[in-house]
């Protein structure tokens, strides 16, 4: 383990934490809304917002599994240092965190059980750009409709069609994210 | 003209202030201490402890005083005190087997290795006031100190369960490693595992305890259970300390014990062995740990190939999700908080449902005119 | 108490960061799963359950530095146990109150939904006592479990019809059950059933959590929220068929207040910071005073 591992983490804590995790409570409530985030450094190839959303929701009772290029020595120490969040492969993963690509194909993430629909991973997706345009997003959280630029559209309706199973999403960008929990319906434009 | 009900802020400190001047009671008498409390309400404190999930004696000597001697309001006390504490780790399985006894008793075998040893128990005391204590006069001690002195001589006595389990006679629980479940960290989910049960009976109002297992020796769950074992001693805890490499004691704390012996079971491939119930609790608090031990041995018919009857005590959910006396007092108590809207809302409707039945009854009458 | 609440003691807004983490993951799988509860590892609050233990912690759990709270109960900010929970909220995490709905970026409260619409960056925290709607119909968890799962809620409605069998109404006034997304049955909590329209299309965040049960669930705004009914027998949200006496208002929901022994009783706002408004707004009702005289 390297000194970066040590660095990068929340200063404040409790206030850090709390103010992230009301950005991610509006994007996951609001999808296709962008809220912005600061408070976490992390190591490349993680963005702000990840690292940010990693430092608020894991801890040890969290696997998490990293995917592709995110799968990387500095990236794996400094997750272990800040959050005791064990490493898993990607059926085991509470959080995914990697490019679309490197998470695809996204069928092999927990999408919890007819009883305990919540026993599903998030996946934390990591984007060029985040912005709202794109694919037509409805459903709960959605006045009338809202966009988004989603990675694609079939897997995420296909994810719709498993509801209330199915995995949830948060799209990170720099300082930004965007959530899209399974219970909205995608369409392309 | 109304004014609406205001200032609860004053009301409640004013209620705080009353409430710490009724705790202290008249002030010629003197105050109690905490060391007093410890050391002479002893099995209160104990109480607190196992239902408090927290063995510390001053604290619950505090929460006893705090709570002007109202168990469950002290236990209340100690579990928000001990949601709040860090946690540094999990010990190693106590060995209750090296535990030094200072009561030890079964009523399976007349004598046995170790013996039987009655220790400080109120089993054949007359239950007769003491005047006595009320002038504040002390008990000899030659005679405790008789008990006490032979009592420093004896040697780790085995349980009881050994014996049978040596011919094969007691089922025998396979050992595990696994970690047990802590239904203080993890919301509960049912069917739950032993463990779990065993936790939730420990932490359980004695008094529902007792009654559950009152009510299987009557009928309700019958097990036919004999206190194979019933042991009150100390037992040192030791815990692994990564750095070291090996196991520290970090302390010693009572424990009592109860090892239920129980109906058989068998099947025509097993040859009839006798079933085990387990009680297990913070200090000398017999009752709840042979009470619990009926109740878990109730709860295992399952496992065990018996029939469910119906007995209260052999309802995992029933017993497990009313066992706690802090959340049964709270939900319990919180019907005195306002709940006028929606009793409001039931007398617009039982008012609306009368009108309209008088109205029905009043037409039916000008009817038949 | 007092002492042991005093900064530095207690982490901010009293939960440890590890707990409300695991607050916090509920929280983002309820929103997900609308109108489903979720389990979580409800904690030992220093006040008792059954007395918005968990409502308590879905604040500890979303309170910032920055947010406004408003605390009620029975619509009132000055009911007993909302100034108990909202002093716990200044002690513990020096955040900023009000009585003021708009001011407020939570609220929580038990048994009512405010008044004045509410907005988006709001968020709406209920005190739950039984979280399952169909617990009195079923008391087994494993049972009622089952039955979400299933979608099986016809026990639901044959206990609405038989109501209306023999009343000739649903006589259930309060935590009348709705259908979230048309998928779960919920319990919106003890509010009247005046309250049920509001759930539905809010522009808020609504949070539900119930500590001495374990769970949490949520309403994403603009959620589709039905009251469950009968095509013959539609959902009605009704009210004492009265004006309040004090500000006049004829759209909010009422308490009745009894005045002497001989059956005197006026009726006046549950929400006492609509009525506060509305009274300093001018409007008057029956036994209202003007404003000037008020304040005198």
């Amino acid at each position: 383990m390297t000194l970066d591992a040590l660095l990068g983490g929340f200063t404040e804590t409790p206030l850090q934490s709390a103010q992230a995790f009301r950005a991610a409570l509006e994007a996951l409530s609001r999808p296709g809304q962008i809220e912005t985030v600061t408070g976490a450094t992390p190591p490349a190839p993680l963005s702000v917002a990840a690292g940010v959303l990693v430092l608020t929701l894991c801890d040890p009772t969290t696997p998490v599994h990293l995917a592709g290029a995110h799968d990387c020595a500095a990236l794996r120490d400094w997750i272990t240092f800040h959050t005791g969040a064990p490493l898993v492969g990607a059926t085991a993963a509470q959080f995914a965190i990697g490019t679309w690509a490197a998470l695809a194909p996204v069928n092999r993430f927990a999408i919890g059980q007819p009883d305990y629909p919540d026993r599903s991973a998030t996946l934390i997706v990591e984007m060029e750009h985040l912005a709202a345009h794109g694919a037509r997003l409805s459903g709960p959280g959605i006045k009338t409709t809202a966009q988004l630029s989603l990675p694609e559209t079939a897997a995420f309706a296909a994810n719709r069609a498993l509801f209330p199973l199915g995995f949830d999403t948060f799209l990170t960008s720099g300082a930004c994210l965007a959530g899209l929990p399974r219970s909205t319906r995608v369409e392309t434009l | 003209m109304y004014v609406a009900v205001k200032g609860g802020e004053r009301a409640i400190d004013a209620a705080h202030a009353w409430l710490a001047e009724e705790r202290r009671g008249d002030r010629t008498v003197a105050a109690l201490s905490i060391d007093q409390i410890r050391e002479q309400l002893a099995l209160a404190v104990n109480r607190v402890m196992v239902e408090g999930s927290l063995y510390d004696p001053d604290l619950a000597a505090l929460a006893i005083k705090q709570a002007r001697g109202d168990l469950i309001e002290a236990i209340f006390l100690i579990r928000a005190y001990r949601t709040t504490l860090p946690r540094f780790g999990a010990s190693n399985p106590v060995k209750t087997a090296e535990m030094a006894v200072v009561r030890r008793i079964s009523a399976t075998f007349k004598d046995l290795p170790g013996g039987q040893v009655l220790g400080p128990t109120f089993d054949y005391t007359h239950r007769l006031l003491d005047f006595a204590l009320m002038a504040e006069g002390e008990a000899p001690i030659g005679l405790a100190e008789q008990g006490a002195a032979a009592l420093g001589t004896l040697d780790p006595v085995p349980h009881v369960t050994e014996f049978l389990n040596r011919d094969g006679l007691i089922e025998t629980e396979a050992p595990s490693d696994g970690t047990p479940p802590d239904l203080t960290r993890e919301p509960m989910e049912l069917p739950a595992a032993r463990p779990l049960r065993l936790q939730a009976l420990t932490r359980g109002d004695e008094g529902f305890v007792l009654s559950l297992a009152y009510s299987t020796q009557r009928g309700y769950g019958r097990t036919h259970a004999f206190v194979g074992e019933l042991r009150i001693g100390s037992v040192a805890v030791e815990m692994e300390i990564p750095e070291l490499g090996f196991a520290v004691e970090i302390g010693e704390i009572e424990l009592t014990e109860c090892e239920s012996v129980n109906q058989f079971k068998g099947s025509k491939t097993e040859p009839p062995q006798f079933t085990r119930g387990y009680g297990l609790v913070f200090g000398q608090t017999e009752r709840k740990a042979i009470a619990m031990s009926l109740v878990d041995r109730a709860l295992r018919w399952k496992e065990l190939g018996e029939d469910f009857t119906g007995a209260p005590a052999q309802d995992e959910e029933f017993v497990l999700m009313h066992a706690d006396n802090v959340q049964a007092t709270g939900f319990l108590e919180h019907i005195k908080l306002p709940h006028y809207v929606d009793f409001q809302s039931e007398l617009e409707l039982i008012r609306r449902l009368r009108s309209e039945a008088m109205a029905a009854i009043t037409t039916t009458q000008e009817a038949a005119e | 108490m007092t002492d042991t609440l005093e900064a530095g003691a207690y982490n901010f807004a009293y939960l440890d960061e590890q707990t409300k983490r695991m607050i916090r993951r509920a929280i983002l799988k309820g929103i997900a799963v609308p109108g489903y509860q979720v389990p979580f590892a409800s904690r030992e609050m220093p006040m008792p359950y059954g007395w918005g233990t968990g409502g308590v912690q879905v604040t500890a759990a979303c309170l910032t530095p920055d947010d406004t709270l408003k605390v009620i109960d029975q619509g009132a900010d000055d009911t007993t146990n909302a100034v108990s929970i909202r002093k716990f909220f200044q002690r513990t995490a020096a955040v900023a109150v009000t009585e003021a709905t708009a001011e407020a970026s939570i609220i929580q409260t038990r048994h009512r939904i405010p008044e004045a619409p509410l907005s988006e960056g709001q968020i709406l925290v209920y005190q739950v006592p039984i979280p399952e709607p169909l617990r009195f119909l079923e008391p087994r968890e494993t049972e009622t479990r089952k039955m979400h799962e299933l979608e099986e809620y016809g026990l639901m409605h044959v206990k609405l019809y038989e109501d209306i069998a023999r009343h000739g109404h649903i006589a259930t006034a309060y935590a009348y059950p709705v259908k979230v997304e048309g998928r779960y049955v919920m319990d919106p909590s003890p509010i009247p059933r005046f309250d049920n329209p509001k759930l539905a299309a809010c522009p808020a965040i609504q949070l539900f959590g119930a500590g001495r049960e374990q769970r949490i669930y949520a309403l994403p705004p603009y959620t589709a929220v039905v009251s469950l009914d009968f095509d013959d027998h539609p959902f009605e949200a009704s009210k004492a068929p009265h004006d309040c006496d004090l500000c006049g208002a004829s759209d909010s929901y009422l308490d009745e207040v009894i005045t002497d022994d001989a059956g005197g009783r006026m009726f006046v706002c549950s929400d006492t910071d609509y009525c506060r408004s509305r009274c300093e707004a001018g409007h008057m009702g029956r036994l209202g005073v003007p404003q000037q005289e008020a304040a005198e």
